[in-house]
């Protein structure tokens, strides 16, 4: 370690930010390769936003239903993702996610048992089989659990409560390091490294309601694209269909799948079973169409089709927002998940032992006796860091990226349970594909000190104004933008309006006062975080503007099929190559972001073969 | 592709679109621990009451008009990453999961750092120690596949098997448990040889982990000041995940440390017979005078850093435990 006035500096062969599921497995390869491994993370460990995972991690075991493969698990990844995935990716997901998930097991983590002593597995929305991996509603938990304790065992450092601020390249221009600030002293601190790993998670603070946790403001999508990298389809936004509605201020945390996925059902005000009504017709061939049917497959598959209360995510949240807009919805704006009358009480507390909690802590109310109101919540962001699919490195030298902020992998709408195994499968290969990287370069390199310097500058400045804007006043009018104006359903002078007033909100973004000490100062972290949530919306509203189409997380009023031409392209934004114009937090502007569709990858025959094969 | 038509033709409000914040029902007032390391004090904040809010959601709009600097750590608002710990009106808690309502109307609510860690700024404790003790619990070491795991792929365990150390492993590491426990609350010096409620739950997970083959029994005894424990089940109270550390953690260790008294053979026996036998923790219930009863915690001594206790509030250490 070295130290400078303004910093001090640490090297590293590999340094992975974030220490989510995609983080830490990451760490786990890089070391296991004999590199030198840092994790940075903003939070402590074993918090980020992974630990609130529920439902299940996604894998073709075949522990319950033996006729499930990869190849089933990858057509029903495309399907749910409407075509627009990187089908590298899928594949490569189908194939490996089963030895990740056995691998956590030889880790020390207990799933849930089949009668046979194998791993159980429950029923999703949009896979075929029962095929989520999990322990109660808790999977995240034991996921990080897992890792961490495999990564405290391994000697792996973890930089607690460290933000990265900012990427930093080498005189060449290959990402070589980033610049970053202690939480509890607010000092600064660089990391120099031959290659750097995005795993920093979503982008869901944008939104007012939210499943996610405050971690999730795009930093890793806004650092990859200000250092010259790719991301793509920005515009597809999972909004998962049941997140609490009541009271406000818990609006938006999230109700797992899991409880449709055991017998839960929707109903609006008049009792009804309304996702009858909206069975689309890609999936009418594999849905019930009585209650009826649909209640004999909880207990044998072949006994009848699937409920539609398991339709995609996509489907079922934009159901769900039909409901209410036609009046039959719930007091406080939701519709109603029953799983009361369905199971039994002891039954609904094993399987379900953390909703049973949250209802009865958080809204006083008993899920075992009584109905919940859900609604629409933002949950995940589908686009992503531009990778290639097979060492995850982005359009960037020297920058990998894996997990949530990679894009790609899930297409326009990703399945349930496809995200924990995305982050294992990837993680690794990220950790392999950067330790490759950095074994290939040798360590005379220097870091850019412009970029360092500019960083820390511009992170200072707030504090040297003696008055201005409010960064919590921002976020609420950024919040508000989002939700109102690129929510779940979007029409094209809404997405416009909102691009007026992100603007709007950067220019008040550089005018922001700081008040207080640099020590675990929260106003003076909202305001590092917002340069890259207004970023992060630009690109989704960009690119929502420019998709004309409804297709999974992109649903357009105006548009409101999907266009089969669209479908062959992402929507790629990058910073202009002309001048670039500077904005908040001394990054790039929002102004200066473009967009661009560009052909997808083509699927090779085979692969394509399986999508067409008979339900 | 999925719309239906009227979808298309008429454009009502987004149902997730947001709304207005319901009306304030009078007024919450706010006692909240500003403070370094230095020192510092309470200070009062006002705010508007609003239906169904947690103590942090009050918290979050301190920060969002008086008080932009005021430290407070949290992460999912949801009970799940245990990250919100503090000391509400004296009590180890949660903020994102103590609603308003349920503390006592028209009195002000008193929010402390969590009094067994050092302060780092306002409401956050620097809680490295626990980080450091995890270190050095001896890591998970399963066997080997038998013939037939390795054919499917995976290891076999019943549910029944996993289900002890299942308990455990829903821990939220919010250090509550910690944060409580007399042994380091109110001894500083007890921290370099005690593991602490919450890893003393760890250590058990692993013990009763159907794969795992180390004995930690000695280390536990040695360096982790099992024996400390005087088994007042102040950690199980506050625990938010209603893990019962002491009855169906702590309780089973120290019988084994006793009872097989480093014997590795009656220890392997023990692993490999409790399966048959009924679980640790029936036995050790049947146990007498193990209770907690017959153990009286010592006097709390002066607090760590100095933030005196609210009004009216007995220190849970010495709170006789009653209920479990
Ligand atoms: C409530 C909820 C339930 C879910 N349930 C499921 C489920 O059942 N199954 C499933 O498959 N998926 C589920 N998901 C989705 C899944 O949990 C996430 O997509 C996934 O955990 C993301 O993991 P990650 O490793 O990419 O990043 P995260 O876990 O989000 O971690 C991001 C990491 O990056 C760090 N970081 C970010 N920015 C910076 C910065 N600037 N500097 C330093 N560090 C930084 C953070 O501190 C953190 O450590 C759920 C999501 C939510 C919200
Ligand atoms: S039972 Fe009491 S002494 Fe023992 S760990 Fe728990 S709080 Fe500490
Ligand atoms: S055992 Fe309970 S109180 Fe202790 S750290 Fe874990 S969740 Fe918190
Ligand atoms: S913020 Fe996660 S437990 Fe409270």
């Amino acid at each position: 370690m070295t130290t400078t006035d303004l910093y001090e500096t640490h090297e590293y062969d590999v340094v992975i930010v974030g220490a989510g599921g995609a983080g830490l497995r990451a760490a786990i390869e890089s070391r296991a390769k004999g590199l030198s491994t840092a994790v940075v993370t903003k939070s402590l460990l074993g918090k980020a936003h992974t630990v609130m995972a529920e439902g299940g991690v996604a894998a073709a075991l075949g522990n319950v239903y033996e006729e499930d493969n990869w190849k089933t698990h990858f057509r029903d990844t495309m399907r749910g993702g409407k075509m627009l995935n990187n089908w590298r990716m899928a594949q490569l997901h189908a194939q490996e996610s089963a030895d990740r998930v056995r691998e956590l097991e030889e880790w020390g983590a207990l799933f849930d048992r089949t009668k046979d002593g194998l791993i159980l597995q429950r029923d999703f929305g949009g896979h075929r089989y029962a095929r989520l991996a999990h322990i109660g509603d808790r999977t995240g938990l034991e996921l990080i659990r897992t890792l961490q304790q495999k990564a405290v065992a391994d000697g792996i450092e973890v930089f607690m409560e460290t933000k990265v601020l900012r990427l930093v390249q080498d005189t060449d221009g290959v990402v070589s390091g980033v610049v970053a600030y202690r939480r509890p002293t607010g000092e600064f601190v660089v990391f120099k490294a031959k290659s750097v790993i995005l795993a920093t998670g979503g982008v869901g603070k944008s939104w007012m309601y939210t499943s996610n946790s405050w971690e999730g403001t795009g930093d890793g999508h806004a650092m990859a694209l200000w250092a010259g990298a790719d991301l793509i389809d920005m515009e597809c936004v999972q909004f998962h269909p049941t997140g609490m509605v009541w009271p406000l201020s818990v609006r938006g945390i999230l109700v797992t799948e899991g409880v449709r996925g055991d017998g839960g059902v929707l109903r609006n005000s008049e009792g009804q079973r309304f996702m009858f009504d909206y069975i689309p017709p890609m999936f009418q061939a594999e849905t019930a169409d009585s209650e009826d049917e649909a209640d004999r497959w909880y207990d044998d598959h072949t006994a009848g089709r699937r409920p539609p209360e398991l339709l995609p995510r996509d489907e079922v949240a934009r159901s769900i927002n039909s409901e209410v807009k036609a009046g039959r919805g719930s007091p406080h704006g939701g519709v109603f998940l029953d799983i009361a009358s369905r199971r039994s009480a002891e039954d609904i507390r094993r399987r379900l032992p953390s909703m049973y909690h949250q209802f009865k802590e958080l809204a006083g109310v008993d899920i075992t006796a009584e109905p919940m109101e859900v609604g629409p919540t933002c949950h995940y962001i589908m686009g992503g860091v531009r990778v290639e699919a097979d060492t995850t490195q982005t359009t960037r030298a020297g920058l990998f990226a894996a997990g949530e902020v990679a894009g790609g992998m899930h297409g326009s709408n990703r399945l349930g349970g496809n995200s924990l195994s995305d982050l294992i499968v990837f993680g690794r290969r990220a950790g392999i594909g950067a330790s490759e990287y950095a074994e290939g370069r040798s360590g005379n390199f220097t870091l850019d000190e412009g970029q360092i310097t500019g960083a820390i500058e511009a992170a200072l400045a707030p504090f040297a104004r003696e008055s201005g804007e409010n960064p919590y006043e921002i976020h609420q009018d950024l919040q508000a933008t989002m939700q109102s104006l690129v929510g779940i359903i979007r029409t094209g002078p809404e997405l416009e309006e909102a691009l007026v007033k992100i603007e709007e909100l950067e220019d008040r973004a550089t005018r922001i006062a700081v008040k207080g000490g640099q020590q675990y100062n929260p106003g003076w972290n909202l305001t590092t975080d917002l340069p890259a949530m207004l970023t992060v919306s630009k690109c989704t509203a960009l690119g929502a503007l420019e998709r004309k189409e409804s297709r999974g997380g992109q649903t357009r009023d105006d548009y409101p099929k999907p266009d089969p031409e669209m479908g062959k392209v992402n929507f790629v934004e990058r910073i202009s190559s002309s001048e670039v114009e500077i904005g908040a937090g001394g990054n790039p502007s929002v102004r200066s972001i473009t967009v661009t569709p560009e052909p997808i990858p083509q699927m090779p025959d085979e692969l394509r073969a399986l999508l067409e094969e008979a339900v | 592709m999925s719309m239906s038509s009227e979808e298309t033709t008429s454009r009502a409000p987004d149902a997730t679109a947001p709304q207005a914040r319901p009306e304030s029902q009078g007024e919450v007032v706010m006692n909240l621990w500003r403070g370094d390391a230095e020192g510092g004090e309470f200070v009062e904040y006002v705010m508007p009451a609003q239906e169904g809010e947690v103590v942090l959601d009050v918290i979050h709009r301190v920060q969002a008009t008086a008080a932009p600097d005021l430290a407070c750590r949290w992460n999912c608002k949801a009970g799940k990453c245990g990250s919100c710990s503090a000391e509400i009106n004296g009590k180890p808690s949660l903020m994102c999961m103590t609603r308003m309502d349920t503390l006592p109307v028209g009195e002000p609510v008193t929010v402390a750092p969590m009094r067994a860690f050092p302060i780092i700024r306002d409401l956050v404790t620097d809680v490295s120690y626990n980080y450091e003790v995890a270190k050095r619990i001896p890591a998970f070491t399963p066997r080997p596949k038998t013939n037939d795991e390795m054919k499917v792929g995976g290891y076999r365990m019943a549910q029944i098997d996993v289900e002890r150390s299942q308990e455990m492993r829903k821990c939220i590491e919010c250090f509550l448990c910690q944060d409580v426990c007399h042994v380091i609350r109110d001894h500083e010096e007890n921290k370099t040889a005690y593991a602490g409620p919450r890893f003393f739950a760890r250590s058990a997970e692993l013990e009763m982990h159907p794969l795992d083959t180390i004995d930690r029994r000695e280390i536990l005894q040695q360096e982790q000041g099992l024996g400390k424990c005087n088994i007042t089940k102040c950690c199980t109270e506050v625990c938010p995940e209603h893990i019962k550390i002491t009855d169906n953690a702590i309780i089973p260790l120290k019988e084994r440390v006793v009872d097989a008294s480093y014997d590795p053979i009656a220890w392997l026996g023990r692993k490999i017979r409790r399966r048959v036998k009924g679980t640790v923790a029936e036995a050790a219930a049947a146990a007498p005078a193990q209770g907690p009863a017959a153990v009286q915690p010592p006097p709390p001594a002066a607090p760590a850093h100095g933030i005196p206790a609210p009004d009216g509030f007995a220190p849970v250490a010495a709170q006789p435990d009653s209920q479990d």
